[in-house]
C-alpha cells in the first residue's frame, strides 16, 4: 500500500473511530444533562428499514451496540416518521410501552424522551434519554435543550455516515476504489510517468469541470 | 379522482362575478354579538363534527377515546400505496393518546383514524401524503395532523392538499416543530399550527403574535390514553394540537359551516391572551 493509499484510509478511518467517540460522548452527555440512567443514539439503515443502536451510554451499553428493530413503530419509529420529540412517562409501569422497550433494551424503563436526529431535510435516527429522574417535574425548557442537543447529535452522525460512504467507496470493490489505486500507482511511477499521469488527471478535471 | 381535481366540476364562471350578481351570493352576517368563548362552544359536544387523526392508528374499545367510527390504514402493495379497512389499531400508542384528548374535549363527536405509521421509514412521505389526500377527499371537519415532514420533495403535493382542505371547509390542525429545521405542513398558512404551554388547563391556549406559531395548547405532562387500554403521562407539541382539534370540533358543531379563516379567527378572538378567560 503506498503512502498515499495509506493516508487516505488511515484518515477516513481516523474519522469513523474520531465520530465513533463522538457519539458515544454525546450520549454520556445526554445522560449527564437530564441526570438519566441511559441514553442511546440509533441510526436509520435505509436499505433494511430498521433501526440500529449506534451509542449506549448507562444501562445496556454493553450488549445493545449494533441490535436492531422496525423503523416505523413503537416509540422511536413514530418519532422518526412525524419528526416530533416525545416524553412519555409510564406511571402505571405495565403497558405496551413498557414491555415493548424492554424488549429492544433489555430492561424495563419507567419513563422515556425521544428525539429525531436531522440533518437538513433528512432523518438519520433517533437519539433517546432513558429513566431521568421523576422527583422533579419536566419543562419544555427541558424539551427544548433536548432539541438543541439532538442538533448537535444529527451533525455527529451525519459526519460519521459521510467518513464511512468514503472508506467503502475507497476500499475493496468500492465505487471509488479506482481513485486510491490510482493514488497508489502515481506513487510508484518514475518521474516521467508521473508527471505524464499528472497531466492526465489534470485534462481529467477540465473535463468534469 | 384525485381531490385537488374538484374545483373544476363547479359551474362556469367560476372566477369572476357577473353585474348585478353580488345579490346572489348574499351570505349571512353570522357575527352580530361579541365572539366569546360563551358564544363560541358554551354547550357543545362536538356532536355532527367530523374529526380525523392522521397518526400510529387508534386503539379501539380504549375506555378515554369510546367509539371509532372507522379505522383505515395507508400501506403499500408493492409501488402502489393503498388505502384500507384496519383493525390492527395503535402501533405506538401516540394515535390513541390524540383521541382520548379529542374526545374529552368533544364528547360526542365522530372520530376517524387514518394510519400512516408502520409501513416503514422508507417512503413514510408518500404514505402521509396518500393519507392526508385520503382524509381531505373524506371532507372531515377536522384533520388532526401531530406530524410532520422535512423533505421538500414533497412540499409542493403538501401545497395543494392544505390549500383542497382549506376551500373544502377541512381544517388541518398541525402540530409546530421546536428543532432547529424547516418542517411541513404546520408552516403553511392555510392550516392551524400548534405548540405547547406549560398550563394545566386543556381550555388555556395562547394565540401566538409571532407566526409561523399560531396557537400555543397544553403539551406539558398530560395523563393521556396509551395501548393496553392504559394512560401514560406525556409531554410534546404532538399532544398539544389534538387540544385545538377538539375545540376546532366544539365550534363547529356549534356553528357548522364556518370556513377555516372563519375558526381561526374564532379560535385568536377567544384565545386566553385575547378575549378569552384564561
Amino acid at each position: 500500500m503506498s503512502e498515499l493509499e495509506a493516508a487516505v484510509a488511515a484518515g477516513v478511518l481516523g474519522a469513523e473511530q474520531g465520530h465513533r467517540s463522538l457519539l458515544q460522548s454525546t450520549v454520556e452527555v445526554a445522560r449527564a444533562i437530564f441526570h438519566a440512567k441511559a441514553s442511546s443514539i440509533f441510526l436509520l439503515d435505509a436499505q433494511r428499514d430498521e433501526l440500529v443502536f449506534e451509542a449506549v451510554a448507562g444501562e445496556g451499553a454493553a450488549t445493545l451496540v449494533g441490535q436492531r428493530f422496525p423503523s416505523s413503530t413503537g416509540v422511536a419509529g413514530w418519532v422518526l416518521v412525524t419528526r416530533q420529540p416525545l416524553v412519555v412517562d409510564d406511571l402505571a409501569a405495565d403497558t405496551r410501552f413498557s414491555r415493548e422497550a424492554a424488549e429492544s433494551t433489555g430492561y424495563v424503563p419507567r419513563s422515556l424522551m425521544a428525539v429525531p436526529l436531522l440533518v437538513e431535510e433528512r432523518a438519520l435516527g433517533v437519539l433517546e434519554v432513558l429513566d431521568r429522574p421523576r422527583d422533579r417535574p419536566f419543562t419544555l425548557a427541558e424539551m427544548d435543550l433536548l432539541g438543541l442537543f439532538a442538533g448537535q447529535a444529527a451533525i455527529a452522525l451525519d459526519l460519521m455516515l459521510r467518513a464511512r460512504r468514503a472508506r467503502d467507496a475507497l476500499a475493496g470493490e468500492g465505487e471509488l476504489a479506482g481513485l486510491a489505486r490510482i493514488a497508489s500507482r502515481l506513487e510508484a511511477a518514475d518521474d516521467e510517468a508521473r508527471a505524464a499521469g499528472l497531466a492526465l488527471l489534470e485534462a481529467l478535471e477540465r473535463v468534469l469541470r | 379522482m384525485s381531490v385537488l381535481a374538484h374545483e373544476s366540476d363547479e359551474e362556469l364562471p367560476a372566477w369572476s362575478l357577473p353585474a348585478e350578481a353580488g345579490e346572489s351570493i348574499r351570505l349571512p352576517a353570522a357575527w352580530t354579538e361579541p365572539i366569546t368563548r360563551e358564544w363560541a362552544w358554551a354547550g357543545s359536544t362536538g356532536r355532527g363534527v367530523r374529526v380525523c387523526v392522521l397518526d400510529s392508528g387508534v386503539e379501539l374499545h380504549h375506555p378515554l377515546v369510546g367509539v371509532v367510527n372507522r379505522s383505515v390504514a395507508v400501506i403499500r402493495e408493492g409501488d402502489e400505496i393503498v388505502v384500507r379497512d384496519d383493525d390492527e389499531g395503535d402501533l405506538c400508542g401516540h394515535g390513541t393518546a390524540c383521541a382520548g384528548i379529542i374526545r374529552a374535549l368533544a364528547p360526542e363527536c365522530e372520530l376517524v383514524s387514518v394510519r400512516v405509521l408502520g409501513a416503514g421509514y422508507t417512503g413514510s412521505g408518500s404514505v402521509l401524503l396518500a393519507g392526508l389526500e385520503w382524509a381531505v377527499g373524506e371532507g372531515f371537519d377536522v384533520v388532526n395532523m401531530s406530524l410532520s415532514t422535512t423533505k421538500r420533495n414533497h412540499l409542493d403535493r403538501l401545497y395543494e392538499l392544505a390549500d383542497a382542505a382549506y376551500f373544502k371547509r377541512t381544517m388541518l390542525v398541525a402540530s409546530a416543530h421546536n428543532m432547529p429545521v424547516e418542517s411541513f405542513p404546520w408552516r403553511f398558512a392555510s392550516v392551524i399550527s400548534v405548540g405547547s404551554h406549560e398550563q394545566a388547563d386543556p381550555f388555556t391556549f395562547y394565540s401566538n403574535p409571532s407566526p409561523p406559531v399560531e396557537l400555543f395548547a397544553r403539551g406539558l405532562e398530560l395523563d393521556v390514553a396509551w395501548l393496553g387500554g392504559g394512560t401514560l403521562r406525556c409531554t410534546g407539541n404532538s399532544f398539544a394540537t389534538p387540544h385545538i382539534s377538539g375545540l376546532c370540533a366544539l365550534v363547529l358543531s356549534k356553528h357548522p359551516g364556518l370556513t377555516p379563516y372563519q375558526l381561526k379567527s374564532v379560535l385568536h378572538l377567544t384565545a386566553s391572551n385575547v378575549g378569552g378567560e384564561a
